[in-house]
């Protein structure tokens, strides 16, 4: 049973892999890829806490709406577990 | 002593092309600090100038025909496919190939699905198994693209999907890469593991192109 | 930059020139043996901003970013690089002549 999830829409600076265009988006998680470290502390050489990452799609009449080139075409995209929220 | 085989005018680069002869042109600056840098990296003794000419031989002698053997033998070999599709990672490494500790995703194309890889925030690619990227990969205009008009940006590349295809966008967002797992060609019965392989072109692994058909 | 309007795609292809495998080389060198992370390699590559892509060659960010890296790790100072530089500019005006002897 996938699950789904929506994508946070903070929008703070520095290094974060959570791409802008997938914010506040809403997908299901494809595969769950275990813990990695999280990027935005091993930016900066700090201890970096493990994340639980994602593989989530999205249907591209969510991330660009029904004007989207193909709205039945997928996006897949590795997202951090604190980035994520259930829907 | 520096690796001095990469210092000799007429040396071939691994693309059949000559390296440019930058030995001859005006230092740039960043040039001044690649010099700058790896002197005091060697003088401090962090790194030694033969681990960087091994590094620069290992990462040549990554190519796209490594990604090719890999499809061959997974078009013939049903369990193959199988483990690659599960783990490409060991899939690679049970052909012997040294991809150190990437972890790759292989994502195949069907009928009815056709896979297109792009990396939106940096330019991520399977370089341990692939060797470095295209310049296109790493354009603002591919990675921009790709992920709105992915379809717009396969027929440039001279690739005209149907509708009834649809069309799956990777972007490598963290740590996996990913690896296109081409449709075998029509006609290919009976040809074997290398004869495949040589189908496999490097875009057919990206996604913007398709296996060559014999 | 997912989503943002782009032009045709450029489809002309250089080979690698010496010093860009140079930086790739130390690039990898670098990050396995612990001076920094590929995190920190993009954060500083983030850091320039747009002109930095639009301005400088893809390896040319990429020397940017492993000496901002180095930087911070403590591995040499900015004094210590400045000087060299300078040294290595005294030697001569191509790549070429700039090699240590």
């Amino acid at each position: 049973m996938a699950d789904l999830v929506r994508v946070k829409t903070m929008m703070p600076p520095g290094h974060v892999r959570t791409p802008a265009y997938l914010r506040g988006k809403t997908g299901v998680v494809e595969r769950v890829l275990g813990p990695f470290g999280n990027p935005e502390k091993l930016a900066y050489m700090l201890e970096a806490d493990k994340q639980p990452l994602y593989r989530v799609r999205f249907t591209m009449r969510e991330i660009w709406g029904e004007a989207a080139e193909n709205p039945e075409d997928t996006l897949d995209a590795e997202i951090y577990a604190h980035w994520l929220e259930r829907v | 002593m520096p690796h001095d085989h990469h210092d000799h005018h007429d040396h071939l680069s691994p693309s059949g092309h000559p390296f440019r002869d930058d030995n001859d042109t005006p230092l740039s600056y960043w040039q001044r600090m690649e010099i700058a840098v790896r002197e005091l990296m060697i003088e401090k003794g962090h790194v030694s100038p033969e681990e960087i000419a091994l590094q620069i031989d290992a990462m040549d002698a990554r190519n796209p025909a490594n990604g090719a053997a890999v499809v061959a033998r997974a078009w013939t070999d049903a369990e193959f496919r199988t483990r690659l599709l599960e783990d490409a990672s060991e899939a690679s490494r049970e052909m012997g190939f040294d991809i150190g500790p990437m972890r790759l995703i292989a994502v195949e194309n069907t009928a009815d699905v056709h896979n297109l890889i792009v990396c939106t925030l940096c330019s991520c690619y399977p370089r341990n198994l692939l060797g470095l990227p295209p310049d296109w990969y790493k354009t603002r205009a591919y990675r921009s693209r790709a992920v709105i008009e992915p379809r717009a940006v396969l027929r440039e590349f001279g690739l005209d999907l149907a509708d009834d295809v649809q069309l799956r966008v990777h972007d490598s967002t963290a740590d996996m890469r990913y690896i296109v797992l081409p449709a075998r060609p029509e006609g290919t019965d009976g040809m074997d593991e290398a004869a495949l392989a040589a189908l496999v072109t490097r875009d057919s692994m990206i996604g913007t192109g398709l296996p060559r058909v014999p | 930059m997912g989503g943002q309007a782009a032009g045709p795609i450029p489809t002309d292809q250089h080979d690698f020139a010496i010093w860009e495998k140079r930086v790739d080389a130390l690039m990898v060198l670098c990050s396995i043996k612990g001076f920094f992370t590929v995190d920190g390699l993009r954060r500083a590559l983030e850091d320039m901003g747009e002109e930095a892509f639009e301005t400088m060659t893809y390896y040319e960010r990429w020397m940017a970013s492993v000496n901002q890296n180095l930087i911070e790790a403590g591995v040499y100072s900015i004094e210590e690089l400045g000087q060299r530089m300078e040294e290595v500019a005294a030697r001569g005006d191509t790549y070429g002549d700039a090699q240590d002897g």
